[in-house]
């Protein structure tokens, strides 16, 4: 019987295989960053072990780090000791660091893919939960915690059970403008937010097919919200498009046999999903979220919904107190929502792509009065090339602020919040309470939608914004 | 790891669904580099109420938690358990967990129990009638028994095995280095490096 892409993964990174015992996987990439390593360093120490591979691991800084003054010194001190600790573990240890002001600083799963370290068919691992994100490339990500981080510093390996496979297969094409942040919150929403507890899912089909690698990543990002540990796509020549000539993509006779190997990570046709999904991609629209988790979306032309609707009363308590949380009343429109905030940034979506589609909405147009927009790139390669294509003059002129890399208000541990009461949308993944800053409400949103938000002051989408004749996009 | 074989203990009835790791422990508490101190971390915005579980006298010194489903979704941070121990639980029951979550508990040493969603809130109601009634988590028996409740779980024989006798996942995973060694020598040439050595 024909083998799953991320069957054929996992069989060739097992290490180990013995009846009763889970397989132990080999890891090809360990990334790291300053919030889940600390207390994996100190059991290194404590137990006189070493980093096993050195030249398999990489650091970056992207949780706490300011996304302004970032020449001064960082105001929190438990912000500047956590940094700290991670610098003097990695020079102690010899691992490779990409620290604040570093050209190659930036969101960890911003970071790997750029510099070509995430290709298909490998084992990537992080102690972040978005670290689905590569799964995007054909490669086995997932999210660990600090003890596991510890085990892979030291063994360069992780015993793990082997997780179900589900195929969400994505029929049609999406129509325009709706986007991949549209398509995985309907995803989430229909599925639900532990729809995907103990699968690797795929994502596949004509709709899934045409993606960029940046609207991939957004896809496969967020499949933790699904309750997945992994997401997958398999690798094509758009994959293959976007690896070569990166920093660390093979080259000469190691690319040919890196993409001869590559291609054979498909799914036979005769293998068989332990579960499978089908969506009409051709029937989405854009896609906001009305609560306080992933899964609790709609059509932004809907209204909030009626907690009575629900029919299982553990949604229906959860809506109740999601509406109570959120300050809003079911049946008002989703589009009547008013915003304080709208962030542009994070793994799911600080990518250049995500920015240039932000930008192509802002550009002429004015942030609404009593909007505060936040655009953070995912990296400084990121910020570096928005500069050059002059992104960043279209976000100020428009009245947005343009920051400095970083995870910034996605989950605001460095003083990038939201204060009590306070309402985003959000272009990031998480709509927790709390999340963005205490007593904050987030509305998960597609970074198009976010920036049409920010002119009218309420959620919109692009379809929105009356053709203003006064307009004058300097067309970047 | 702290072995575990089995607990006895007073509860704490968490009826709310998907509780996600940030409720857990916000945020800002994942600042600190130890594995210890993250108690008053633990639910900290719910626990501004006054009436929220946990600060109710009644439920003071209890050790087992009994959650609704979805309990320790979103971010990986391992932080959520050790602020879970931290604060004085031993074990936390509910019909679902987050994968990384749990994987992270036992890990530690913190034993999630999954139980059909039925028989959780059947501890759920007995503790509520009665916040002084002990529950009992048995690995060694893999069973929970309350009043006049008794309930199976599973856990796998290799977690369990694990747990019963507290052992270092990274010693016994060191014990295959023969393993490890030959299927690093196999490994293809154009796979990534970070750095050359």
């Amino acid at each position: 019987m024909g083998r799953t892409l991320a069957e054929k993964v996992w069989d060739d990174h097992v290490v180990r295989r013995a009846e009763g015992e889970p397989d132990l996987l080999y890891i090809d990439l360990h990334l790291l960053h300053e919030v889940t390593s600390p207390q994996a360093f100190d059991g290194l120490r404590q137990n006189g072990r070493r980093v096993r591979r050195l030249d398999l691991t990489i650091a970056t800084e992207d949780h706490n780090t300011p996304t302004v003054d970032i020449d001064k010194p960082i105001a929190d001190p438990v912000s500047r000791a956590q940094l700290e600790t991670l610098r003097r573990n990695c020079a102690e240890f010899g691992v490779r660091l990409h620290p604040l002001g570093d050209v190659e600083q930036g969101v960890v799963h911003v970071v790997g893919p750029q510099l070509g370290l995430t290709q298909p068919g490998t084992t990537v691992v992080c102690g972040d939960s978005h670290t689905s994100t590569h799964g995007a490339f054909g490669a086995l990500a997932f999210g660990i915690g600090t003890s596991q981080v510890e085990h892979v510093l030291a063994t360069q390996t992780l015993p793990l059970a082997r997780p179900r496979t589900m195929a969400i297969t994505v029929e049609g094409e999406l129509p325009d403008g709706v986007t991949a942040k549209d398509l995985i919150l309907a995803i989430i929403a229909r599925i639900g937010t532990g729809g995907g507890q103990g699968y690797i899912l795929e994502y596949r089909g004509p709709a899934i097919e045409k993606l960029s690698m940046e609207a991939r990543m957004t896809i496969c990002n967020m499949s933790i919200e699904a309750g997945a540990r992994a997401g997958m796509i398999a690798p094509d020549q758009t994959t293959f498009d976007y690896l070569h000539g990166r920093d660390h993509a093979p080259e000469g006779e190691d690319w040919d046999a890196a993409v001869a190997y590559w291609k054979t990570l498909r799914t036979d046709d005769d293998a068989v999903f332990d579960a499978e999904v089908i969506i009409n991609g051709a029937e989405l629209a854009p896609f906001v979220t009305w609560g306080t988790n992933p899964g609790q979306g709609a059509p932004l032309s809907a209204s909030v919904p009626d907690p009575a609707s629900y029919d299982d009363a553990s949604e229906r308590l959860a809506a109740e107190k999601a509406l109570e949380y959120m300050g809003l009343t079911a049946g008002q429109p989703l589009r009547d929502i008013q915003v304080d905030t709208v962030f542009v940034g994070s793994c799911t979506n600080g990518r250049i792509e995500d920015l240039r589609s932000a930008a192509a909405i802002l550009d002429g147009r004015k942030v609404a009065d009593g909007v505060r927009m936040l655009v953070v790139p995912g990296s400084v390669r990121v910020s570096l090339q928005a500069v050059a294509e002059g992104l960043d003059k279209v976000f100020t002129s428009s009245g947005a602020e343009w920051r400095h890399a970083g995870c910034s208000m996605c989950l605001g541990m460095n003083p990038d919040q939201l204060a009590p009461g306070e309402r985003s949308a959000s272009t990031s993944n998480r709509n927790f309470e709390g999340r963005q800053g205490k007593g904050g409400r987030t509305h998960l949103v597609s970074p198009q939608v976010a920036a049409a938000t920010a002119v009218l002051g309420h959620l919109a989408s692009p379809a929105d914004l009356s053709d203003d004749a006064a307009r004058t996009p300097a067309g970047v | 790891m702290e072995a575990f074989t089995a607990h006895t203990g007073r509860a704490v009835p968490l009826r709310r669904s998907n509780v996600d790791t940030d409720q857990i422990i916000p945020a800002h508490w994942l600042k600190k580099v130890t594995r210890d101190g993250f108690e008053d971390g633990l639910f900290e915005a719910w626990r501004k109420d006054s009436d929220f579980v946990l600060n109710r006298p009644e439920r003071q010194g209890a050790t087992v938690l009994v959650a609704g489903p979805d309990f320790g979704t979103g971010s990986s941070r391992e932080h959520a358990v050790w602020a879970l121990q931290n604060y004085g639980f031993k074990t936390v029951v509910s019909s679902r967990f987050a994968d990384i979550f749990r994987g992270n508990s036992l890990k530690n040493g913190l034993l999630t129990v999954v139980l059909p969603q039925e028989t959780v809130e059947r501890l759920q109601e007995l503790t509520e009638a009665d916040p002084t009634v002990e529950i009992t988590v048995d690995l060694e028996s893999r069973q929970v028994r309350a009043a006049d409740l008794t309930a199976d779980f599973e856990l796998d024989e290799n977690a369990r095995w694990r747990l019963l006798n507290g052992l270092d996942d990274i010693s016994l995973t060191l014990q295959n280095e023969t393993d490890i060694s030959t299927y690093e020598s196999s490994r293809p040439t154009f796979k990534p490096r970070t750095i050359q050595v």
